[in-house]
Protein backbone atom coordinates (compact mmCIF):
# COMPACT_ATOMS: atom_id res chain seq x y z
CA UNK A 1 0.00 0.00 0.00
CA UNK A 2 1.82 3.15 -1.25
CA UNK A 3 0.86 6.61 0.15
CA UNK A 4 -1.00 8.60 -2.22
CA UNK A 5 -1.64 12.52 -2.32
CA UNK A 6 -4.81 14.06 -2.08
CA UNK A 7 -4.90 16.12 -4.98
CA UNK A 8 -7.77 18.82 -3.15
CA UNK A 9 -5.69 19.45 -0.36
CA UNK A 10 -2.45 19.91 -1.55
CA UNK A 11 -0.87 23.23 -1.68
CA UNK A 12 1.70 22.03 -4.39
CA UNK A 13 4.95 23.94 -2.16
CA UNK A 14 6.75 20.67 -3.75
CA UNK A 15 8.05 20.17 -0.26
CA UNK A 16 7.46 16.29 -0.43
CA UNK A 17 9.34 16.26 -3.65
CA UNK A 18 12.72 16.62 -2.53
CA UNK A 19 12.36 14.27 0.51
CA UNK A 20 11.19 11.16 -1.23
CA UNK A 21 14.15 8.61 -1.35
CA UNK A 22 12.82 6.92 -4.29
CA UNK A 23 11.72 9.92 -6.42
CA UNK A 24 8.43 8.66 -6.63
CA UNK A 25 6.87 11.98 -6.49
CA UNK A 26 6.59 14.98 -9.29
CA UNK A 27 3.98 17.70 -10.14
CA UNK A 28 1.23 16.74 -12.59
CA UNK A 29 -1.36 19.48 -12.85
CA UNK A 30 -1.17 22.04 -10.57
CA UNK A 31 0.16 18.88 -7.67
CA UNK A 32 1.96 16.79 -6.66
CA UNK A 33 1.23 12.86 -6.98
CA UNK A 34 3.06 9.89 -6.34
CA UNK A 35 4.24 7.20 -8.18
CA UNK A 36 2.58 4.01 -7.11
CA UNK A 37 5.71 2.01 -8.46
CA UNK A 38 7.98 3.80 -7.04
CA UNK A 39 6.41 4.30 -3.26
CA UNK A 40 8.11 2.19 -0.35
CA UNK A 41 6.60 3.85 2.28
CA UNK A 42 10.20 5.12 3.23
CA UNK A 43 10.54 1.31 4.79
CA UNK A 44 14.50 1.01 5.00
CA UNK A 45 15.52 4.73 4.31
CA UNK A 46 13.52 6.28 7.25
CA UNK A 47 12.01 5.81 10.19
CA UNK A 48 8.78 7.84 9.18
CA UNK A 49 7.41 8.58 5.54
CA UNK A 50 9.20 11.74 4.54
CA UNK A 51 6.29 13.07 2.29
CA UNK A 52 4.01 12.75 5.36
CA UNK A 53 6.01 14.14 7.82
CA UNK A 54 7.07 17.24 5.92
CA UNK A 55 3.54 18.31 4.51
CA UNK A 56 2.24 21.37 5.64
CA UNK A 57 -1.03 19.85 5.50
CA UNK A 58 -2.45 17.37 7.50
CA UNK A 59 -3.93 13.67 6.01
CA UNK A 60 -3.09 15.09 2.44
CA UNK A 61 -0.31 11.97 2.20
CA UNK A 62 -2.57 9.13 3.15
CA UNK A 63 -2.37 5.21 2.25
CA UNK A 64 -3.70 4.11 -0.58
CA UNK A 65 -5.67 1.27 0.37
CA UNK A 66 -6.56 0.24 -3.13
CA UNK A 67 -3.67 -0.90 -3.83
CA UNK A 68 -1.02 -3.74 -2.51
CA UNK A 69 1.38 -3.22 0.62
CA UNK A 70 4.47 -2.59 -0.58
CA UNK B 1 5.74 52.90 -16.50
CA UNK B 2 6.01 52.91 -19.97
CA UNK B 3 9.48 50.55 -20.76
CA UNK B 4 9.84 51.96 -23.88
CA UNK B 5 10.43 55.51 -22.24
CA UNK B 6 14.01 54.06 -20.49
CA UNK B 7 15.09 52.29 -23.43
CA UNK B 8 15.34 55.65 -25.17
CA UNK B 9 17.01 57.28 -22.19
CA UNK B 10 19.08 54.36 -21.98
CA UNK B 11 20.26 54.74 -26.26
CA UNK B 12 21.47 58.00 -25.46
CA UNK B 13 24.49 56.12 -24.55
CA UNK B 14 27.46 56.99 -22.48
CA UNK B 15 25.97 60.78 -21.98
CA UNK B 16 22.92 59.69 -20.82
CA UNK B 17 20.25 61.81 -21.10
CA UNK B 18 19.62 63.09 -17.64
CA UNK B 19 16.00 65.59 -18.49
CA UNK B 20 14.81 62.19 -19.56
CA UNK B 21 15.47 60.40 -16.63
CA UNK B 22 14.38 62.49 -14.55
CA UNK B 23 10.85 62.43 -16.40
CA UNK B 24 10.55 58.97 -16.09
CA UNK B 25 11.08 59.57 -12.55
CA UNK B 26 8.24 61.92 -12.57
CA UNK B 27 6.40 59.34 -14.27
CA UNK B 28 7.02 56.59 -12.02
CA UNK B 29 6.15 59.22 -9.24
CA UNK B 30 2.69 59.53 -11.15
CA UNK B 31 3.08 63.08 -11.19
CA UNK B 32 4.36 65.31 -14.17
CA UNK B 33 6.65 67.54 -12.17
CA UNK B 34 10.35 66.91 -11.16
CA UNK B 35 11.14 67.53 -7.55
CA UNK B 36 14.47 68.58 -6.33
CA UNK B 37 14.36 72.33 -5.76
CA UNK B 38 16.92 73.24 -3.41
CA UNK B 39 20.14 71.27 -3.60
CA UNK B 40 22.43 71.11 -0.82
CA UNK B 41 25.83 71.74 -0.18
CA UNK B 42 26.91 68.85 2.29
CA UNK B 43 28.03 65.40 0.91
CA UNK B 44 25.75 62.35 1.51
CA UNK B 45 26.83 61.47 4.60
CA UNK B 46 23.89 63.22 5.67
CA UNK B 47 21.60 60.56 6.62
CA UNK B 48 24.16 58.05 7.61
CA UNK B 49 24.05 58.95 11.50
CA UNK B 50 26.18 57.16 13.32
CA UNK B 51 26.84 53.97 11.28
CA UNK B 52 30.29 53.07 10.12
CA UNK B 53 31.28 53.89 6.57
CA UNK B 54 31.47 50.03 5.63
CA UNK B 55 28.24 49.36 6.70
CA UNK B 56 26.00 52.41 5.74
CA UNK B 57 27.56 51.36 2.28
CA UNK B 58 25.53 48.24 2.57
CA UNK B 59 21.98 49.52 4.08
CA UNK B 60 22.14 53.29 1.97
CA UNK B 61 20.16 51.94 -0.79
CA UNK B 62 18.57 49.03 1.07
CA UNK B 63 14.93 49.89 1.44
CA UNK B 64 14.52 47.19 4.32
CA UNK B 65 17.37 48.00 6.12
CA UNK B 66 17.32 51.72 5.92
CA UNK B 67 14.30 53.76 6.98
CA UNK B 68 15.83 56.82 4.93
CA UNK B 69 16.29 54.60 2.03
CA UNK B 70 12.85 53.14 1.73
CA UNK B 71 11.39 56.63 0.73
CA UNK B 72 13.46 56.49 -2.58
CA UNK B 73 14.57 52.49 -3.10
CA UNK B 74 12.33 49.57 -4.20
CA UNK B 75 13.08 45.83 -3.89
CA UNK B 76 11.58 42.52 -5.36
CA UNK B 77 10.43 39.00 -4.20
CA UNK B 78 10.98 35.76 -6.32
CA UNK B 79 9.06 33.19 -5.02
CA UNK B 80 11.06 30.12 -5.72
CA UNK B 81 11.41 28.48 -2.43
CA UNK B 82 7.95 27.08 -1.73
CA UNK B 83 8.81 24.24 0.33
CA UNK B 84 8.90 24.96 3.95
CA UNK B 85 10.05 22.83 6.72
CA UNK B 86 8.44 24.06 9.89
CA UNK B 87 5.00 24.99 10.42
CA UNK B 88 3.79 27.93 12.72
CA UNK B 89 0.63 28.81 13.71
CA UNK B 90 0.18 31.93 12.06
CA UNK B 91 0.68 30.80 8.82
CA UNK B 92 -1.58 29.01 6.54
CA UNK B 93 -0.16 27.73 3.02
CA UNK B 94 -3.31 26.39 1.40
CA UNK B 95 -4.85 30.00 1.73
CA UNK B 96 -3.99 31.73 -1.66
CA UNK B 97 -6.59 34.15 -2.50
CA UNK B 98 -5.17 36.68 -5.35
CA UNK B 99 -6.45 39.66 -2.96
CA UNK B 100 -4.40 38.88 0.05
CA UNK B 101 -1.02 40.49 1.32
CA UNK B 102 1.05 39.11 3.77
CA UNK B 103 4.04 36.57 3.93
CA UNK B 104 3.88 32.77 2.87
CA UNK B 105 1.22 34.12 0.15
CA UNK B 106 1.98 34.38 -3.76
CA UNK B 107 0.39 34.45 -7.01
CA UNK B 108 2.83 31.87 -8.56
CA UNK B 109 5.85 29.83 -8.24
CA UNK B 110 8.59 30.65 -10.29
CA UNK B 111 11.87 28.28 -11.77
CA UNK B 112 15.37 29.86 -11.00
CA UNK B 113 15.47 31.05 -14.73
CA UNK B 114 12.13 33.01 -14.95
CA UNK B 115 12.62 34.23 -12.10
CA UNK B 116 16.10 36.00 -13.56
CA UNK B 117 14.10 37.10 -16.59
CA UNK B 118 11.90 39.01 -13.78
CA UNK B 119 14.67 40.35 -11.98
CA UNK B 120 15.64 42.18 -14.95
CA UNK B 121 12.37 43.15 -16.08
CA UNK B 122 12.06 44.95 -13.10
CA UNK B 123 15.27 46.20 -12.61
CA UNK B 124 15.31 47.51 -16.36
CA UNK B 125 11.60 49.36 -15.87
CA UNK B 126 12.07 50.35 -12.07
CA UNK B 127 15.47 51.67 -11.94
CA UNK B 128 15.27 52.39 -8.08
CA UNK B 129 15.12 48.51 -7.73
CA UNK B 130 18.49 47.87 -6.11
CA UNK B 131 17.21 44.80 -3.75
CA UNK B 132 16.63 41.09 -5.20
CA UNK B 133 15.40 38.91 -1.69
CA UNK B 134 14.30 35.76 -1.52
CA UNK B 135 11.68 34.92 1.19
CA UNK B 136 9.37 31.71 0.36
CA UNK B 137 6.37 31.72 0.10
CA UNK B 138 8.00 28.95 1.97
CA UNK B 139 11.74 28.77 3.24
CA UNK B 140 14.50 29.70 0.83
CA UNK B 141 17.23 27.09 2.87
CA UNK B 142 13.83 24.65 2.35
CA UNK B 143 14.59 25.18 -1.25
CA UNK B 144 18.66 25.55 -1.50
CA UNK B 145 19.41 24.66 -5.13
CA UNK B 146 16.15 26.62 -6.39
CA UNK B 147 16.98 29.53 -4.06
CA UNK B 148 20.92 29.46 -4.98
CA UNK B 149 20.57 29.07 -8.84
CA UNK B 150 18.59 31.95 -8.94
CA UNK B 151 21.19 34.09 -7.36
CA UNK B 152 23.72 32.47 -9.32
CA UNK B 153 21.65 33.36 -12.37
CA UNK B 154 20.94 37.24 -11.05
CA UNK B 155 24.59 37.45 -9.74
CA UNK B 156 25.87 37.43 -13.44
CA UNK B 157 23.40 38.90 -15.56
CA UNK B 158 22.87 42.36 -12.78
CA UNK B 159 25.65 42.05 -10.58
CA UNK B 160 24.98 45.71 -9.50
CA UNK B 161 21.51 44.36 -7.72
CA UNK B 162 22.20 43.46 -4.15
CA UNK B 163 21.12 39.67 -2.98
CA UNK B 164 19.26 38.87 0.75
CA UNK B 165 17.12 36.24 1.90
CA UNK B 166 14.76 35.77 4.94
CA UNK B 167 14.64 32.20 6.78
CA UNK B 168 13.66 30.80 9.59
CA UNK B 169 16.63 29.57 10.60
CA UNK B 170 16.39 26.17 10.85
CA UNK B 171 18.99 24.81 8.39
CA UNK B 172 20.87 28.33 8.03
CA UNK B 173 23.46 26.99 9.78
CA UNK B 174 24.57 24.35 7.36
CA UNK B 175 24.47 27.17 4.49
CA UNK B 176 26.38 30.26 6.02
CA UNK B 177 29.56 29.29 3.75
CA UNK B 178 27.41 29.42 0.44
CA UNK B 179 25.90 32.43 1.54
CA UNK B 180 29.32 34.20 2.59
CA UNK B 181 30.69 33.24 -1.23
CA UNK B 182 27.42 34.39 -3.13
CA UNK B 183 28.03 37.80 -1.25
CA UNK B 184 24.59 38.20 0.05
CA UNK B 185 24.97 40.75 2.57
CA UNK B 186 21.96 40.66 4.40
CA UNK B 187 20.52 37.85 5.94
CA UNK B 188 17.08 37.47 7.75
CA UNK B 189 16.45 35.11 10.18
CA UNK B 190 12.85 35.16 11.98
CA UNK B 191 12.86 34.50 15.58
CA UNK B 192 10.07 34.50 17.71
CA UNK B 193 11.71 33.20 21.08
CA UNK B 194 14.36 32.32 22.87
CA UNK B 195 12.88 29.86 25.31
CA UNK B 196 11.27 26.69 23.95
CA UNK B 197 8.08 26.46 25.94
CA UNK B 198 7.10 29.72 24.45
CA UNK B 199 8.43 28.19 21.31
CA UNK B 200 6.37 25.29 21.98
CA UNK B 201 3.04 27.49 22.08
CA UNK B 202 4.22 29.18 18.50
CA UNK B 203 5.88 26.22 16.41
CA UNK B 204 3.35 22.76 16.33
CA UNK B 205 6.91 21.18 14.71
CA UNK B 206 9.93 20.77 12.55
CA UNK B 207 11.13 18.66 9.72
CA UNK B 208 14.32 18.52 10.44
CA UNK B 209 16.97 15.20 9.62
CA UNK B 210 14.42 13.41 8.01
CA UNK B 211 12.37 13.66 11.36
CA UNK B 212 9.30 15.87 12.25
CA UNK B 213 9.93 17.21 15.81
CA UNK B 214 6.92 18.35 17.86
CA UNK B 215 6.80 20.31 21.28
CA UNK B 216 9.42 21.30 23.29
CA UNK B 217 12.04 18.71 21.59
CA UNK B 218 11.05 21.09 18.13
CA UNK B 219 11.20 24.70 19.63
CA UNK B 220 14.89 23.91 21.54
CA UNK B 221 16.58 22.82 18.00
CA UNK B 222 14.70 25.45 16.38
CA UNK B 223 16.20 28.09 18.70
CA UNK B 224 19.58 26.12 18.77
CA UNK B 225 20.26 26.35 15.14
CA UNK B 226 18.48 29.90 14.81
CA UNK B 227 21.28 30.84 17.10
CA UNK B 228 23.94 29.27 15.94
CA UNK B 229 23.10 30.54 12.10
CA UNK B 230 23.19 34.25 13.45
CA UNK B 231 26.22 34.09 15.30
CA UNK B 232 28.01 32.06 12.01
CA UNK B 233 26.85 35.10 10.02
CA UNK B 234 27.75 38.14 11.81
CA UNK B 235 31.02 35.95 12.59
CA UNK B 236 31.35 36.72 8.50
CA UNK B 237 30.85 40.53 8.57
CA UNK B 238 26.93 39.66 7.12
CA UNK B 239 24.44 42.12 7.98
CA UNK B 240 21.71 40.38 10.11
CA UNK B 241 18.09 41.37 10.59
CA UNK B 242 15.38 39.28 13.22
CA UNK B 243 12.18 39.43 12.27
CA UNK B 244 9.84 38.58 15.35
CA UNK B 245 6.34 38.65 15.20
CA UNK B 246 4.27 39.88 18.36
CA UNK B 247 2.00 37.49 19.42
CA UNK B 248 0.04 39.07 22.66
CA UNK B 249 -0.05 36.54 25.66
CA UNK B 250 2.48 34.52 24.17
CA UNK B 251 5.44 35.74 23.16
CA UNK B 252 4.82 40.10 23.77
CA UNK B 253 6.64 40.18 26.76
CA UNK B 254 9.37 38.03 25.90
CA UNK B 255 10.28 39.72 22.75
CA UNK B 256 12.77 41.81 24.77
CA UNK B 257 14.90 38.62 25.95
CA UNK B 258 14.50 37.97 22.04
CA UNK B 259 16.03 41.56 21.50
CA UNK B 260 18.67 41.22 24.27
CA UNK B 261 19.62 37.61 22.90
CA UNK B 262 20.18 38.77 19.27
CA UNK B 263 21.62 42.52 19.75
CA UNK B 264 24.38 40.01 21.72
CA UNK B 265 24.59 37.84 18.98
CA UNK B 266 25.74 40.79 16.67
CA UNK B 267 22.59 41.45 15.25
CA UNK B 268 22.09 44.77 12.97
CA UNK B 269 18.10 45.50 13.56
CA UNK B 270 15.50 43.61 14.96
CA UNK B 271 12.02 44.22 13.14
CA UNK B 272 9.11 43.38 15.79
CA UNK B 273 6.17 43.04 13.38
CA UNK B 274 2.22 43.01 14.71
CA UNK B 275 0.83 39.30 14.34
CA UNK B 276 -2.05 39.17 11.27
CA UNK B 277 -4.39 37.24 12.90
CA UNK B 278 -8.19 36.76 11.20
CA UNK B 279 -10.35 33.68 11.07
CA UNK B 280 -10.49 33.99 7.36
CA UNK B 281 -6.80 33.10 7.35
CA UNK B 282 -7.55 29.74 8.55
CA UNK B 283 -4.68 29.88 10.64
CA UNK B 284 -4.30 27.92 13.56
CA UNK B 285 -4.10 31.92 15.31
CA UNK B 286 -7.02 33.04 13.28
CA UNK B 287 -9.27 29.84 14.31
CA UNK B 288 -8.49 30.03 18.00
CA UNK B 289 -9.24 33.76 18.16
CA UNK B 290 -5.57 34.92 19.16
CA UNK B 291 -5.57 38.72 18.61
CA UNK B 292 -2.54 40.73 17.25
CA UNK B 293 -0.98 44.05 19.41
CA UNK B 294 -2.67 47.33 18.77
CA UNK B 295 -0.53 50.08 17.59
CA UNK B 296 0.16 51.15 20.71
CA UNK B 297 1.27 47.86 22.59
CA UNK B 298 3.43 47.38 19.76
CA UNK B 299 4.67 50.94 19.60
CA UNK B 300 5.64 50.50 23.77
CA UNK B 301 7.51 47.13 22.77
CA UNK B 302 9.35 48.74 19.80
CA UNK B 303 10.50 51.47 22.54
CA UNK B 304 11.68 49.61 25.25
CA UNK B 305 13.90 47.47 22.68
CA UNK B 306 14.96 51.12 20.93
CA UNK B 307 17.83 51.41 23.55
CA UNK B 308 19.27 47.85 22.73
CA UNK B 309 19.77 48.16 19.07
CA UNK B 310 18.10 49.77 15.84
CA UNK B 311 14.34 48.69 15.79
CA UNK B 312 13.04 48.52 12.29
CA UNK B 313 9.22 49.94 12.09
CA UNK B 314 8.59 50.49 8.39
CA UNK B 315 8.36 46.99 7.76
CA UNK B 316 4.64 46.06 5.60
CA UNK B 317 4.68 42.74 5.94
CA UNK B 318 4.92 42.07 2.36
CA UNK B 319 4.69 38.51 0.07
CA UNK B 320 7.34 36.84 -1.29
CA UNK B 321 6.42 38.44 -5.08
CA UNK B 322 6.19 42.06 -3.47
CA UNK B 323 7.40 44.33 -6.17
CA UNK B 324 8.21 48.14 -6.23
CA UNK B 325 8.62 50.78 -3.12
CA UNK B 326 7.77 48.93 0.32
CA UNK B 327 4.43 50.57 0.64
CA UNK B 328 2.99 49.68 -3.09
CA UNK B 329 3.13 46.64 -4.66
CA UNK B 330 3.61 46.30 -8.57
CA UNK B 331 3.75 42.65 -9.05
CA UNK B 332 0.74 42.73 -11.02
CA UNK B 333 2.54 44.70 -14.05
CA UNK B 334 5.24 42.00 -13.95
CA UNK B 335 3.01 38.33 -14.16
CA UNK B 336 5.57 35.43 -15.65
CA UNK B 337 3.05 35.89 -18.79
CA UNK B 338 4.05 39.74 -18.91
CA UNK B 339 7.72 39.24 -18.22
CA UNK B 340 8.15 36.39 -20.84
CA UNK B 341 6.51 38.88 -23.36
CA UNK B 342 9.11 41.52 -22.57
CA UNK B 343 12.51 42.67 -24.53
CA UNK B 344 14.43 43.15 -21.83
CA UNK B 345 17.63 45.49 -22.36
CA UNK B 346 19.36 45.48 -18.83
CA UNK B 347 21.44 48.45 -18.73
CA UNK B 348 23.19 49.49 -15.91
CA UNK B 349 24.49 52.94 -17.42
CA UNK B 350 21.05 54.11 -16.78
CA UNK B 351 20.49 52.52 -13.65
CA UNK B 352 23.27 54.18 -11.95
CA UNK B 353 22.50 57.79 -13.51
CA UNK B 354 18.92 57.49 -12.13
CA UNK B 355 20.13 56.26 -8.75
CA UNK B 356 22.48 59.32 -8.61
CA UNK B 357 19.38 61.60 -8.89
CA UNK B 358 17.89 60.13 -6.42
CA UNK B 359 21.06 60.04 -4.19
CA UNK B 360 20.53 64.16 -5.08
CA UNK B 361 16.63 64.07 -3.90
CA UNK B 362 17.99 62.16 -0.59
CA UNK B 363 20.29 65.23 0.47
CA UNK B 364 18.10 67.94 -0.52
CA UNK B 365 15.12 66.16 2.24
CA UNK B 366 17.83 65.79 4.55
CA UNK B 367 19.27 69.27 4.25
CA UNK B 368 15.62 70.59 4.39
CA UNK B 369 14.93 68.80 7.54
CA UNK B 370 18.49 70.06 9.37
CA UNK B 371 17.33 73.61 8.11
CA UNK B 372 13.94 73.31 9.72
CA UNK B 373 15.29 71.10 12.74
CA UNK B 374 17.38 74.30 14.04
CA UNK B 375 14.73 76.76 14.43
CA UNK B 376 13.24 73.69 16.95
CA UNK B 377 16.40 73.40 18.90
CA UNK B 378 15.07 76.63 20.91
CA UNK B 379 11.92 75.35 21.97
CA UNK B 380 11.26 74.20 25.54
CA UNK B 381 8.35 71.26 25.18
CA UNK B 382 7.92 68.06 26.58
CA UNK B 383 5.09 67.85 24.23
CA UNK B 384 5.11 64.32 22.19
CA UNK B 385 2.87 63.51 19.86
CA UNK B 386 2.03 61.36 16.44
CA UNK B 387 1.18 62.80 12.95
CA UNK B 388 -0.01 60.56 9.96
CA UNK B 389 1.43 61.60 6.42
CA UNK B 390 0.01 60.02 2.98
CA UNK B 391 2.63 59.76 0.94
CA UNK B 392 3.69 58.17 -2.44
CA UNK B 393 7.34 58.03 -2.39
CA UNK B 394 10.24 59.97 -2.24
CA UNK B 395 9.86 61.71 1.50
CA UNK B 396 7.07 63.51 0.43
CA UNK B 397 3.69 64.58 1.13
CA UNK B 398 2.48 63.79 -2.02
CA UNK B 399 -0.76 61.46 -1.74
CA UNK B 400 -4.17 62.67 -1.92
CA UNK B 401 -6.39 61.75 1.35
CA UNK B 402 -9.23 59.89 -0.31
CA UNK B 403 -6.15 57.59 -2.24
CA UNK B 404 -4.01 56.65 0.43
CA UNK B 405 -3.66 53.39 1.10
CA UNK B 406 -1.75 53.69 3.74
CA UNK B 407 -0.70 56.02 6.27
CA UNK B 408 3.15 56.82 7.67
CA UNK B 409 3.17 57.94 11.06
CA UNK B 410 5.76 60.11 12.44
CA UNK B 411 6.68 60.71 16.11
CA UNK B 412 6.99 64.68 16.67
CA UNK B 413 9.02 65.87 19.54
CA UNK B 414 11.78 68.81 20.02
CA UNK B 415 14.44 66.87 19.54
CA UNK B 416 12.64 66.04 15.43
CA UNK B 417 10.51 64.13 13.62
CA UNK B 418 10.94 60.07 13.80
CA UNK B 419 9.02 57.42 11.56
CA UNK B 420 7.68 55.24 13.93
CA UNK B 421 5.39 53.09 12.05
CA UNK B 422 2.68 53.37 9.47
CA UNK B 423 -1.41 52.21 9.10
CA UNK B 424 -2.62 50.45 6.03
CA UNK B 425 -5.84 51.60 5.32
CA UNK B 426 -6.99 49.61 1.73
CA UNK B 427 -9.12 47.12 3.51
CA UNK B 428 -10.18 44.09 1.34
CA UNK B 429 -13.18 44.82 -0.56
CA UNK B 430 -13.17 48.16 0.87
CA UNK B 431 -15.46 48.86 -2.64
CA UNK B 432 -18.18 46.73 -0.96
CA UNK B 433 -18.62 49.57 1.85
CA UNK B 434 -19.83 53.29 1.20
CA UNK B 435 -17.46 56.31 1.97
CA UNK B 436 -18.17 56.66 5.42
CA UNK B 437 -17.29 53.05 6.26
CA UNK B 438 -13.89 53.83 4.37
CA UNK B 439 -13.54 56.99 6.11
CA UNK B 440 -14.28 55.21 9.72
CA UNK B 441 -11.74 52.53 8.74
CA UNK B 442 -9.12 55.37 8.74
CA UNK B 443 -10.13 57.57 11.79
CA UNK B 444 -9.98 54.47 13.42
CA UNK B 445 -6.65 53.22 11.94
CA UNK B 446 -4.91 56.66 12.73
CA UNK B 447 -7.01 57.61 15.43
CA UNK B 448 -3.32 58.13 18.06
CA UNK B 449 -2.78 60.86 15.60
CA UNK B 450 -2.86 64.17 16.08
CA UNK B 451 -2.62 65.53 12.91
CA UNK B 452 -3.02 63.85 9.21
CA UNK B 453 -0.27 65.47 6.26
CA UNK B 454 -1.80 65.16 2.94
CA UNK B 455 -1.26 66.71 -0.59
CA UNK B 456 -4.83 67.64 -0.53
CA UNK B 457 -8.50 66.77 0.92
CA UNK B 458 -12.12 67.02 0.26
CA UNK B 459 -14.11 69.08 2.48
CA UNK B 460 -16.17 66.42 4.06
CA UNK B 461 -13.46 64.15 5.02
CA UNK B 462 -11.65 67.25 6.85
CA UNK B 463 -14.46 68.17 8.56
CA UNK B 464 -14.99 64.31 9.71
CA UNK B 465 -11.51 64.57 10.72
CA UNK B 466 -11.61 67.47 12.57
CA UNK B 467 -14.65 66.16 14.47
CA UNK B 468 -12.69 63.48 15.44
CA UNK B 469 -9.88 65.55 16.72
CA UNK B 470 -7.54 64.65 14.05
CA UNK B 471 -6.32 68.22 11.77
CA UNK B 472 -6.20 67.65 8.52
CA UNK B 473 -2.74 69.13 6.97
CA UNK B 474 -2.74 70.54 3.47
CA UNK B 475 -0.77 73.32 3.27
CA UNK B 476 2.53 71.65 3.03
CA UNK B 477 1.52 69.56 -0.43
CA UNK B 478 4.40 68.21 -2.07
CA UNK B 479 7.41 68.92 0.30
CA UNK B 480 9.54 67.15 2.16
CA UNK B 481 7.82 65.22 5.00
CA UNK B 482 9.85 65.82 8.55
CA UNK B 483 10.45 69.23 7.15
CA UNK B 484 7.07 70.09 7.27
CA UNK B 485 6.39 67.86 10.09
CA UNK B 486 9.05 70.07 12.28
CA UNK B 487 7.48 73.39 10.63
CA UNK B 488 3.84 71.86 11.52
CA UNK B 489 4.91 71.22 15.14
CA UNK B 490 6.68 74.52 15.70
CA UNK B 491 3.32 76.35 15.09
CA UNK B 492 1.99 74.04 17.39
CA UNK B 493 3.84 74.22 19.83
CA UNK B 494 3.42 78.31 19.67
CA UNK B 495 -0.67 77.91 19.13
CA UNK B 496 -0.46 75.61 22.59
CA UNK B 497 1.64 78.11 24.19
CA UNK B 498 -0.47 81.27 23.21
CA UNK B 499 -3.72 79.70 24.61
CA UNK B 500 -5.27 79.15 21.22
CA UNK B 501 -5.19 75.23 21.49
CA UNK B 502 -5.19 72.59 24.57
CA UNK B 503 -2.71 69.72 24.14
CA UNK B 504 -5.08 66.15 25.01
CA UNK B 505 -3.81 62.62 24.92
CA UNK B 506 -5.30 60.69 21.49
CA UNK B 507 -6.83 57.35 22.07
CA UNK B 508 -5.70 53.43 20.88
CA UNK B 509 -5.57 53.28 16.79
CA UNK B 510 -6.58 49.83 15.44
CA UNK B 511 -3.92 47.31 13.16
CA UNK B 512 -5.55 45.92 10.53
CA UNK B 513 -6.38 42.54 10.52
CA UNK B 514 -8.31 41.20 7.51
CA UNK B 515 -7.15 40.69 4.36
CA UNK B 516 -5.83 43.51 2.46
CA UNK B 517 -5.73 43.90 -1.71
CA UNK B 518 -2.18 44.00 -2.52
CA UNK B 519 -2.57 45.47 -6.18
CA UNK B 520 -3.04 49.00 -6.62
Amino acid sequence: MPFKIIASQCTSCSACEQECPNVAISEKGGTFVIDPKKCTECIGHFEEPQCVAVCPVDNTCVIDTSLPRY
Amino acid sequence: MDVSALDEASLAGSAVNIGEIMQAIAEHKGCGTSGGSGKASCGSQASQGELPTEIWEKVKNHPCYSEEAHHHYARMHVAVAPACNIQCNYCNRKYDCANESRPGVVSEKLTPEQAAKKVLAVASTIPQMTVLGIAGPGDPLANPKKTFMTFELVARAAPDIKLCLSTNGLMLPDHVDTIARFKIDHVTITINMVDPAIGAKIYPWIFYNHKRYTGLEAAKILNDRQLQGLEMLTERGILCKINSVMIPGINDQHLIEVNKAVKSRGAFLHNIMPLISAPEHGTVFGLNGQRGPTAQELKALQDVCKGEMNMMRHCRQCRADAVGLLGEDRSAEFTTEKVMAMDVKYDLEMRKAYQAKVEEERVAKVAAEQEELAGLASEMSGIKLLVAVATKASGLINEHFGHAKEFQVYELSTTGAKLVGHRRVDHYCRGGYGEEESLATIIRAINDCHAVFVAKIGGCPKSNLLKAGIEPVDQYAHEFIEKSAIAWFKSYLERVQSGEIQYVDRGEAAIRQSALISAA
